[in-house]
């Protein structure tokens, strides 16, 4: 069984969705031309993880093993669908940005390989942790390529964060370079493999260097 | 015993399928007026750009009328009405940029002259081609009060291409796409002039 604080950290940093699985890459690539944009599917992902994985979690001792794909993939939908329905109706200005991606969290294997290795064993409690924690990770993970792709492509940070987030948000949308002095391929597809690469291999050289110290404790190599 | 199996899991399955299905049925109950009624905020917000307030005392969504264009598709036009003149029009047009169709919305007056144009949606390169958007530069506040004509017919282009229209450094499909669009929306109205301006 696993505790509250393991899930945590699973989630966030060990077993991050995008860092360290590389799942998700649809959304991950498409999204990320900005923080903003990052962080606002990363934040959408997150409550369909949430309610995705608490629902499989409620009726895990129904769904049999044979249909557990289908059945899964349903569920993921139907919290997309909602989803959906409730921004375009209740958060308009957000849908308006958000809204062609929102149906691309049904793609992304991230929810559905938590549904199948987490929430389908798990007690409700635990897998609504997961499914927030996963989804957590997985927005700190967008925002992050989003912003690395931002600066060096647009020179700005948090663009248009006040649309996303109301108007209290202005002071986060920075300006770090001159209009149209960014390097353009940044915010096009390739800035994407890109950015998502040398983040990847920054979190590897993090994770060695903390595990070279485990190792001098005597554990054994982590670095995998 | 096998098909006791199947029988069960098409049960489970088809269980789950009629809750979830009723699941997204009230979900569509309980939203679909407030979308409806934001569809209709977003429209009248992008009709008010290109069809000043002070041209009409009417409704223009209301007094819409539905035409045919040159391919035979149906196109809406919103029209301004003052004193029962019709006095401006408003309708989508659409421009293939370098990343499929660019969606935009252009009013005209009576005269046929351009009242304002505006891009309802497109998909062009973030940086490059989206500078056709109010919101990034002011390019596209550059066709008001130009007409066929003004300029020259053959002048309805980007300069690269020997018309008037500057294109942007890096993009010249996009703006290509949304000059040519224009100029088949004024076209629109020139041949259709007596149907768009008629009152019933």
């Amino acid at each position: 069984m696993a505790t509250y604080g393991r899930i945590a950290r699973d989630g966030l940093w060990d077993n991050n969705g995008v860092f360290s699985m590389l799942l998700g890459m649809c959304p991950t690539m498409a999204m990320t031309t900005s923080a903003t944009n990052g962080f606002g599917m990363g934040v959408a992902t997150a409550v369909v993880m949430a309610a995705s994985g608490m629902l499989v979690a409620m009726f895990r001792n129904y769904i049999t093993t044979e249909v557990r794909i289908p059945v899964f993939i349903l569920i993921v939908a139907s919290m997309v669908t909602v989803v959906d329905l409730s921004m375009n109706a209740w958060m308009h200005e957000l849908y308006k940005v958000l809204g062609l991606f929102i149906p691309l969290i049904v793609s992304n294997c991230l929810p559905l390989a938590r549904l199948e290795a987490f929430a389908a064993k798990e007690p409700v409690l635990p897998s609504l942790w997961d499914g927030i924690f996963m989804g957590t990770g997985f927005t700190i993970a967008l925002t992050a390529i989003g912003a690395v792709r931002e600066i060096v492509g647009s020179g700005t940070l948090f663009a248009d964060a006040s649309l996303l987030l109301g108007p209290a948000f202005k002071f986060m949308e920075m300006r770090f370079l001159p209009e149209d002095m960014g390097i353009l391929l940044m915010i096009l597809p390739p800035g994407g493999f890109l950015v998502t690469g040398l983040l990847v291999v920054a979190k590897r050289m993090i994770d060695l260097k903390a595990g070279k110290e485990i190792q001098m404790g005597g554990a054994h190599s982590v670095a995998a | 015993m096998k098909k006791d199996n199947a029988m069960k899991h098409g049960l489970i399955l088809g269980a789950f399928c009629l809750g979830f299905g009723i699941l997204i049925a009230l979900t569509d109950l309980v939203t679909a007026k407030e979308i409806a009624a934001r569809a209709l905020e977003d429209k009248i917000n992008s009709l008010s750009q290109v069809l000043p307030a002070e041209l009409h005392d009417n409704n223009p969504i209301a007094d819409a009328i539905t035409l045919k264009d040159e391919h035979g598709k149906d196109a809406i036009v919103y029209r301004a009405l003052k004193g029962g003149k019709v006095t401006g029009l408003a309708y989508e047009i659409y421009g293939s940029g370098y990343a499929g169709e660019i969606k935009l919305m252009l009013g005209v007056d009576a005269a046929g002259k351009v009242l304002g144009v505006r891009v309802l949606a497109h998909k062009e390169t973030p940086g490059l081609g989206d500078k056709i958007e109010v919101k990034k530069t002011d390019w596209i506040l550059r066709f008001t009060d130009l007409a066929l004509g003004n300029p020259p017919l053959e002048k309805w282009k980007v300069k690269k291409d020997g018309g008037q229209f500057d294109q942007f450094a890096g993009a010249t499909i996009t703006p290509r796409g949304v000059v040519k669009a224009i100029r088949e929306g004024l076209e629109f109205y020139a041949a259709n002039q007596a149907k768009m301006t008629e009152v019933n």
